[in-house]
């Protein structure tokens, strides 16, 4: 990581007059937060797989209020779903490529902000109903842990710093070409060659979003957002009925290594 | 032909008195949880009556089960894979808690550690649910009996249109139990639910089963199941349903609900049935056809071409002996007492019932006839339309027919066997009303009344006898799941995370090959340590009670474990035990 860091910081020199990007501070929020988090992440969700297919659930309160949740889980779900969407599309495509496809820069924005407005109102809004239903109907407020309040913390903090920068960003009528700064750098952080001074150079709106969104990637893995990965994608190909052998392994527990039953290799051919 | 098995039940209704003692077993067994406080893998209902969850018939509302669509094919009622993943951040077919009932507990503290006061301190009831206190109007069996059926009957879901005739005034009711667990399907509308694909039906045996390493908690099994049998954890967040006992069907032990029947009215057998024609039986266009189709679907293991295609398909050779001696076999196809529940919901239940007659008798005897006399009973059927309109909605889609002609068959059973037990000369005519021969009846009495253990639960172990066996001696370590983070209450990411106790299979074995023994045995703990669970009172093992002073005194003295019937195990006046007869 250290050598990362070095070889960033030799190839940027800082500009004059802007904030030094290696200092230890920015080296700190900007390269080992970043990497961390990402290997807290893959790490996290496959120790958690390995560990806990049991706990690895969505934990659904519907059985004790449904009203309430009717509104509001949709609303924060779709919601939620096209703003991920929408930063896929804005931070992973460079600007370079949607210039190629012939798309204006204005359009571009005009689309991006008015998709990107209505979807993170609802999943905000989503997830107003959500979080007021958890503190007010007694027995999804008992079936609340704390990791679960840690989480919502940390999630509705996030929408709310990327939903006020977009907001206020574009009310000042000068709204900050994140496509210049945030997303060049996340792009170069992914790639393993991070350039401090991209971000360095993006409000302080975006930077504080975007340390909110580490953290909470780095807190993913060991909350109910796992379910996020179970989305039931294979159902859409499936059989409708699933048939299962008994378990192939006799009893309840795996033999020990050295006692498997002899098998017969995997035929090439035939059937 | 493409054979499959499939441990199937049948309840000979006219038995059930309604104690619900499957119920509490079960509850103990499976259910005695957090979490599924509210939850009956078996429960018991009166009907007529709303059963449990309230009014889960009426599919206009939960849509469970299948439908044909306008061009012929089965699709989920509930709607297709598309329609599905669009609800599935909040199922709006979901029962609510208070669909089922809110669980509670009392409050039994406060009647050992209430001050000194005016009045006596009572037990309040608690909601398991919220914790506060709770005005119970609702259970599992709140109807029972008919009880409060003038305000509640009415909600019955099989009354519509029949409202004129089943009547709850106390003159003209008739009721009789229903008791009901999980179908185990042929055509699983629960599995075609679950969007993780975690519900899946095991081949061998066709016991539909969750995954709960697999379920990730999207409910819509809940919904799918026309039964409503399938019901939501809502403290591990995943579904649980009856599971068929399958770890004492495994080694050949009927399941607990049945074990523990009083009324002896389950019965446990294994089918045939050719997996390849269960779609298209399931499709069939006329609603009242479906029982005659899914009777078709069920292959005679007496066939020769069948046991050959069985074991062309992998099916041990003792698992069609046992499909032979098949006591569910026998009922539904032989002598077509059996009738399944709702067939119209097209998912081929494989829970069958013998309807009651007992309505019928009981009204007839009320009019002071002869309530055996044969003529007296079939012109009783033919009369008594109310309960056979009332059952043929229960079992066969609401075709009559089929009800009335196993009613016959029953009437005539009991005409029949009178003049038998009576020591008068047999009435061939009797048979040969219900186009049956004296012989079959006899066959179906014997079945039906006199039938023993051996003959109620024809269950063929699964193959890993052995193996499960030297499991136990020789390897693994039962510390693997002690111990380990999450288990015993709430892990790290809520309540019962970690991996899930496992079930031991050859516990259960153990527990079998005790009961069937003839001396009195000592439960053999492991490396000195008692299960309690698994103690059947017979012996008494290592390390129950602590080594007394007596014990200690003799060092390398007495055994502790007896092997004759009869003898204690520690000589002297202070440890006398009485030996248990068996």
């Amino acid at each position: 990581m250290t050598a990362v860091a070095f070889s960033a910081g030799a190839a940027n020199p800082p500009a004059a007059g802007g904030p030094d990007p290696d200092s230890a501070l920015n080296i700190l929020l900007w390269i080992v937060v970043p990497y961390v988090a990402i290997t807290v992440f893959v790490v996290g969700h496959y120790w958690r797989y390995r560990y806990d297919k049991f706990g690895w659930t969505t934990r659904s309160s519907q059985l004790y209020e449904r009203p309430l949740l009717r509104l509001g889980s949709p609303l924060f779900h779709f919601g939620i779903l096209l703003v991920a969407l929408g930063h896929v599309g804005g931070l992973l495509v460079p600007a370079s490529w949607t210039d190629a496809v012939g798309i204006s820069e204005g359009a571009y924005h005009a689309v991006a902000f008015g998709l990107g407005t209505v979807a993170g109102l609802a999943a905000v809004a989503g997830a107003a109903i959500l979080v007021y239903r958890r503190r007010t109907v007694g027995p999804v407020f008992s079936a609340t842990t704390r990791n679960d309040k840690a989480m919502y913390a940390l999630l509705v903090a996030t929408m709310l710093l990327g939903l006020g920068t977009t907001v206020l960003g574009n009310l000042t009528g000068h709204p900050h070409d994140y496509r210049e700064t945030v997303s060049p750098w996340l792009r170069s952080v992914l790639m393993l060659q991070p350039d401090t001074e991209l971000i360095l150079a993006a409000p302080i709106g975006f930077r504080l979003h975007v340390l909110a969104a580490w953290a909470l990637f780095a807190f993913w893995p060991f909350t109910r957002l796992v379910h996020v990965f179970s989305a039931p994608l294979g159902y859409l190909t499936r059989p409708y009925v699933v048939y299962r052998s008994r378990d192939e392994q006799l009893g309840t527990r795996p033999p020990r290594r050295g006692w498997e039953r002899p098998r017969r290799p995997r035929q090439q051919v035939g059937r | 032909m493409r054979v499959m098995a499939q441990l199937a039940m049948v309840m000979n209704l006219d038995k059930c008195i309604g104690c619900h003692t499957c119920s509490v077993t079960c509850k103990q067994t499976w259910t005695n949880r957090s979490g599924v406080e509210y939850a009956w893998f078996n429960n018991v209902e009166t009907r007529p009556g709303q059963g449990y969850p309230r009014r889960y018939e009426d599919q206009e509302r939960w849509r469970g089960g299948w439908v044909l669509n306008r061009r012929g094919r089965l699709v989920p009622r509930g709607g297709g894979r598309l329609h599905r993943l669009s609800t599935i951040f909040s199922n709006p077919r979901m029962p609510a808690i208070e669909d089922y009932y809110e669980p509670w507990t009392y409050d039994y503290e406060t009647l050992t550690n209430a001050p000194l006061q005016e009045h006596t301190p009572v037990a309040r009831p608690k909601s398991l649910i919220s914790g506060e206190d709770v005005k119970i109007s609702w259970s599992a069996n709140w109807d029972d009996d008919l009880g409060g059926a003038p305000e509640h009957g009415a909600a019955d879901v099989l009354r519509r249109g029949l409202e004129d005739r089943v009547r709850f005034e106390f003159e003209q009711t008739f009721m009789f139990y229903l008791p009901r667990i999980c179908e185990h399907c042929l055509n699983p509308s629960c599995a075609a639910a679950c969007p993780s694909g975690a519900i899946y039906k095991r081949s061998e045996d066709g016991i539909v089963l969750v995954d709960q390493d697999r379920c990730r908690g999207w409910r819509m099994c809940v919904s799918g199941c026309p039964y409503k049998k399938v019901y939501f954890n809502h403290r591990t967040g995943k579904a649980e349903k009856c599971t068929f006992c399958f770890p004492r069907v495994e080694v050949g032990l009927p399941t607990v609900c049945s074990e523990t029947c009083v009324g002896r009215l389950r019965y446990l057998g294994l089918l045939l049935y050719d997996a390849d024609a269960v779609l298209a039986a399931a499709s069939t266009p006329e609603e009242r056809d479906l029982y005659e189709a899914q009777r078709r679907v069920f292959l005679d293991p007496n066939d020769p071409a069948v046991a050959a295609a069985a074991e062309r398909s992998g099916i041990p050779h003792d698992w069609v002996q046992a499909a032979r001696r098949s006591p569910a076999y026998a009922l539904i196809n032989t002598f077509k007492v059996a009738l399944p529940l709702h067939p119209e919901y097209r998912t081929m239940p494989m829970v069958w019932y013998i309807p009651p007659l007992s309505p019928v008798v009981d009204a007839l005897r009320d009019t002071g006839h002869d309530a055996e006399g044969r003529a007296n009973l079939f012109a009783a059927i033919e009369a008594l339309r109310i309960p056979v309109e009332y059952l043929a909605r229960l079992f066969t889609a609401g075709d009559p027919a089929p009800v009335d002609a196993v009613l016959r068959r029953l009437a005539a059973m009991r005409s029949y066997m009178r003049d038998l037990n009576l020591g008068r000369d047999a009435d061939e005519s009797i048979p040969a009303a219900v186009g049956m021969t004296g012989e079959e009846i006899y066959d179906l009495y014997r079945l039906l009344a006199l039938a023993k253990y051996d003959e109620r639960y024809v269950i063929p172990a699964a193959h890993a006898e052995q193996a499960q066996a030297l499991e136990e001696l020789a390897t693994g370590c039962s510390l693997d799941y002690d111990g380990g983070p999450g288990m015993g209450g709430s892990g790290p990411f809520g309540e019962s995370s970690g991996g899930p106790e496992p079930v031991a299979v050859e516990n259960f074995r153990m527990l079998r090959d005790r009961q069937r023994a003839d001396t009195l045995t000592a439960a053999t703990g492991r490396r000195g340590r008692v299960n309690l669970l698994n103690w059947d009172g017979r012996g008494r093992p290592d390390g129950l009670f602590p080594p007394s002073a007596h014990d200690t005194a003799a060092p390398g003295g007495a055994p502790s474990r007896t092997d004759t019937p009869g003898r204690t195990d520690i000589p002297g006046p202070d440890h006398t035990e009485n030996g248990r007869a068996t």
